[in-house]
């Protein structure tokens, strides 16, 4: 069991509320959440359905709608919701105040 | 030998502290109490009800000159130590040097000041201790005075209040969405924000200050949208941060508070720290019960006895007089929590629980909060609700009973609420009328009324005044709920929006009670709609709850890029405006290009990243924002019409031109696209668009109700009118009808037809007032509406959406 690698992405305040933004990685683009809450959750950006950017759906509690053809995804679980069936991977993420580490060790396993 | 203590801050903490050490053994210190203030111990929660002249400074007094001459405290009052020589063991004040055994330091915390220009000026001050109240006392004094208060959290809100009922003139700045955002969700904020509003509070959210302004002294402070506040006094109360200075310099070990361990012993075993200044697990605490819980175990490590403090939940209660208000643990929304939402819209009520394995994590009450208590023990217990989850919500005295009302909602409408819009029918007359004439049936209603008997799309709540006035006996027809989070239709929705002036999406969650806290991805989008179609003065749009294509203005493609159409007014367009086109292409390598059915080009599988770069090169060549991705007026297709073809009646061309240029911009229930054809040969096939205009000899006949998607229809005729002006002003008086009456994502044919084709034309053809009305409500919307979203962009508008966060390397990542 490795340990966590915590890298800073950036600050709350840089996503809006019930909105998301994108990470760019070796294994492609993760979509960070923030909720009306302000709970972060970090994502795998890409619908198993058909590869819609879930980054870009709307964000309800602790779900999103994917844009292309509204599946709806759990943020903290990946898995889709409802009658639809699917997952996506989900990232430790971690709040220090402002600032936002994600775990970059599931990514790098991920890579690997 | 009695060992000395020396305890630095005559606060709270400490003063609870010295009343446990002396219980369980008063003679086991000979105790020097230092403060910075020029007395004694008094309970500074109280401060607010001071402030607001509720209680006198007496009144809050803990700990008077009599308890510190019974006790022996050795009163250092007025005195602030300056440094603690850890090695020599001793502390130094301006009077000296004085040595301890046992120190405790108390020092609390200071608030936090925002760095900006003008915060040093007088008349800047925080909300901290009596010395602030009595400045601000003083302040209020004058007739007319003007308070700004920067912070809407607890202290900031219970300073506004206070000041208000001092006779003050307030306005209260919050830099987040909505007030106490740490305590409460939106919907209790919103709640909150109107009591306070009622009072005459103003309140100005997501507000950045940039400046306070003045010369001698603060006079107004200065927002970054520009926005001028005068001021005769400002109050910051923004937060406070851990007061550690001292201890810093000693070199004890600080992080962002000092840091204790379970027996609040620092990193020094004969000195503790207790109070709003520690950090114990990562937490700072400023809320009362945990200092008292910290003063315990300190005063029992003291005399070495076992005590361990504990992380503690807390919960947080305003104190504003008449307004309840409780907020406890944890609220946040997540997969695996469940909530439990109750509102009542009349009584001003919300309440909220989050659960977790059928116990309490978090609750957030409002406007009745006598069950607080309650929640709270039973989330500091972890007791298993299951057994009463049903009726949990309702509180202690009702387990076991309670049902929600369904129509609570219509029956808490005032008697001069409008129900119907299109006849001007309100509920006093409808519910007084049933009962005079003894009405049973709709028709009856309507026949009597006029009430629902135009468009019908009050019918839903007609009915359920039907109800309310006739109980079991009337059954009403059953209605199509929005979506799982309420039970009202797009009807109901709409046309209480406008009964009971509902203005914000949290307002219509609240007084429609919504059965979840912040909607979801089908009502939110709607209720954006309708709030800026029927507020375009008042409302902000909620860019959070629009779908990507209007969020961002461009249209989202199935691999994740986007497609872009500039705007060709009436699909003209010129040798400028096709290189412009082919320039962009070239630079930014786009793919593929092609031309829509509406008469437009398009440029498909850009890079979301590269929007802004290509509006801009667009920008510079005229364009605007084509609204190709818009629930909003789309095209205006023409064919050339008199200018150029031989069979041409009218100007087809720049008649679509002037309405596509009077138009855009503009949003609709779902997207409007319309043709002008200048014969009855009709080459911009103008008959099955969403409104239609084929020229003719004596006019032009307006068309409207066509489909040429999923569903193909040819349009229905409207009328012929005489004039260009006449056709301009018959179709966006058309188009502002449907934008108040039908329901989201509605096209004109489904809402045409369902309302009935004759009741438009009466409405738009037949009663020129009505005509003229409709009309100019479109043209006031135009103004807030007509904004290119592109060149707002490039200048630097939402700049978020186009930008990765960040970007990691595999490097960086090991």
């Amino acid at each position: 069991m490795s340990t966590a690698n915590w890298f800073e992405i950036g600050k709350l305040t840089d996503i809006p509320r019930r909105g998301a933004r994108c990470v760019d990685t070796p294994i492609g683009r993760i979509a960070i959440f923030r909720t009306a809450t302000d709970e972060v959750y970090a994502i795998e950006d890409r619908c198993p359905h058909q590869g819609g950017p879930l980054s870009q759906g709307i964000v309800h509690g602790a779900h999103v709608t994917c844009p292309l053809h509204n599946w709806v995804f759990s943020l903290e679980s990946g898995l889709a919701q409802g009658a639809d069936e699917g997952a996506v991977r989900t990232f430790a993420l971690k709040r220090d105040g402002e600032r936002i580490l994600m775990d970059t060790t599931t990514m790098l396993a991920a890579a690997e | 030998m009695t060992e000395k203590l020396v305890v630095i801050g005559a606060g709270m903490a400490s003063g609870r502290m010295l009343e446990h050490l002396f219980e369980t053994d008063p003679n086991a210190f000979e105790v020097t109490l230092f403060g910075a203030e020029p007395r004694g111990n008094y309970n500074r929660i109280m401060l607010s009800p001071v402030l607001a002249g509720e209680k006198s400074y007496e009144e809050i007094v803990t700990h008077d000159a009599d308890w510190y001459a019974a006790a022996q405290v050795n009163c250092r009052f007025g005195e602030t130590v300056t440094k603690i020589d850890r090695k020599a063991k001793t502390v130094s004040s301006a009077k000296g040097e004085m040595a301890y055994d046992k120190l405790v330091i108390a020092t609390g915390s200071a608030p936090f000041i925002i760095p900006i220009a003008g915060r040093d000026l007088p008349g800047v001050m925080a909300f901290r201790d009596l010395d602030d109240v009595d400045t601000m006392v003083a302040t209020a004094q004058k007739p007319g005075a003007k308070a700004v208060v920067i912070g809407g959290g607890l202290l900031g809100l219970e300073a506004a209040a206070a000041l208000r009922l001092r006779g003050m003139e307030v306005v209260v700045l919050h830099l987040m969405g909505h007030l106490m955002e740490r305590q409460l969700d939106p919907a209790a904020g919103y709640l909150l924000q109107k009591e306070l509003e009622g009072r005459g509070i103003k309140i100005h959210c997501k507000a950045q200050t940039k400046a306070v302004l003045g010369d001698e002294r603060a006079e107004a402070v200065l927002l970054e949208d520009g926005t001028i506040y005068p001021a005769d006094i400002v109050v910051m109360a923004v937060g406070i941060r851990p007061e550690t200075r001292i201890a810093t310099d000693a070199g004890l070990h600080v992080e962002r508070g000092i840091i204790v361990n379970d027996q609040m012993v620092t990193s020094d075993p004969d000195i503790l720290a207790i109070g709003e200044c520690v950090e114990h697990e990562n937490i700072c605490y400023g809320l009362v019960a945990p200092l008292y819980d910290m003063a315990k175990v300190a005063a029992r490590t003291l005399v070495k006895k076992d005590a361990a403090f504990r992380p503690v939940e807390t919960a947080t209660q305003l104190k504003v007089t008449g307004v309840s208000l409780y907020s406890a643990g944890d609220f946040a929304e997540a997969e695996d929590r469940e909530e439990i939402v109750l509102r009542d819209a009349s009584a001003g009520v919300y309440k909220r629980l989050v659960l977790k394995d059928n116990r309490i994590l978090g609750a957030v009450l409002y406007g009745e909060t006598a069950d607080g208590s309650w929640f709270f023990d039973m989330l500091k217990k972890g007791t298993d609700v299951s057994e009463m989850r049903d009726t949990l919500i309702f509180g202690q005295a009702y387990q076991g009973g309670g049902q929600l009302d369904p129509m609570a909602a219509v029956a808490a409408l005032p008697d001069d609420a409008e129900i119907c819009g299109c006849n001007g029918v309100c509920k006093g007359k409808i519910v007084g009328t049933i009962q005079e004439k003894g009405l049973t049936s709709l028709d009856d209603v309507r026949a009597h009324t006029k009430a629902s008997a135009s468009c019908g799309s009050c019918t839903g709540l007609v009915e359920q005044l039907m109800t309310l006035t006739l109980g079991d006996s009337y059954n009403p027809a059953a209605v199509q709920p929005m979506c799982g989070c309420t039970d009202l239709g797009h009807d109901d929705v709409r046309r209480l929006i406008k009964a009971k002036g509902l203005k914000t999406i949290p307002a219509v969650m609240q007084e429609l009670e919504w059965k979840t806290s912040c909607g979801c991805a089908k009502c939110r989008p709607a209720l954006n709609y309708y709030l800026v179609a029927d507020w375009p003065d008042e409302y902000a749009d909620d860019y959070q709850s629009r779908f990507i294509n209007e969020r961002v203005h461009a249209n989202i493609q199935k691999d994740g890029t986007y497609s872009v159409v500039p705007r060709m007014w009436g699909g003209v367009t010129s040798s400028k405006e096709l290189r412009a086109i082919a320039d962009v292409v070239d630079k930014f390598d786009i793919p593929t290009v092609k031309v829509t059915g509406g008469q437009r080009i398009d440029m498909l599988g850009i890079r979301k990243e590269d929007l802004p770069a290509v509006w801009s090169e667009l920008g510079k060549a005229g364009f605007v924002s084509g609204h190709a991705y818009a629930k909003g007026l789309r095209t205006v297709k023409t064919c050339v019409g008199s200018d150029w073809c031989r069979f041409g009646t009218q100007d087809s061309t720049g008649l679509g031109v002037r309405i596509e240029k009077f138009m855009w911009g503009s949003w609709t229930p779902a997207k409007v696209k319309m043709a002008v054809s200048g014969c009855p040969r009709n080459c911009a096939e103008a008959t099955c668009k969403d409104v239609g205009v084929v020229c003719v000899d004596s006019g032009y006949e307006i068309h409207f109700a066509g489909a040429a998607g999923l569903d193909i229809k040819g349009t229905e005729v409207l009328g012929l009118v005489k004039s260009e002006d006449e056709a301009l002003e018959v179709i966006v008086a058309l188009v502002q009808m449907y934008r108040e009456q039908a329901r989201y994502l509605e096209r004109i044919y489904k809402w045409a037809r369902r309302i009935g084709y004759d009741e438009v034309r009466r409405q738009i053809l037949d009663d020129k007032g009505k005509r003229k009305a409709y009309y100019d409500r479109f043209v006031f919307s135009q103004k807030f509406a007509q904004v290119d979203p592109w060149s707002e962009r490039v200048s630097g508008k939402d700049k978020h959406e186009f930008k990765p966060m960040a970007t990691l390397s595999l490097e960086a990542a090991e």
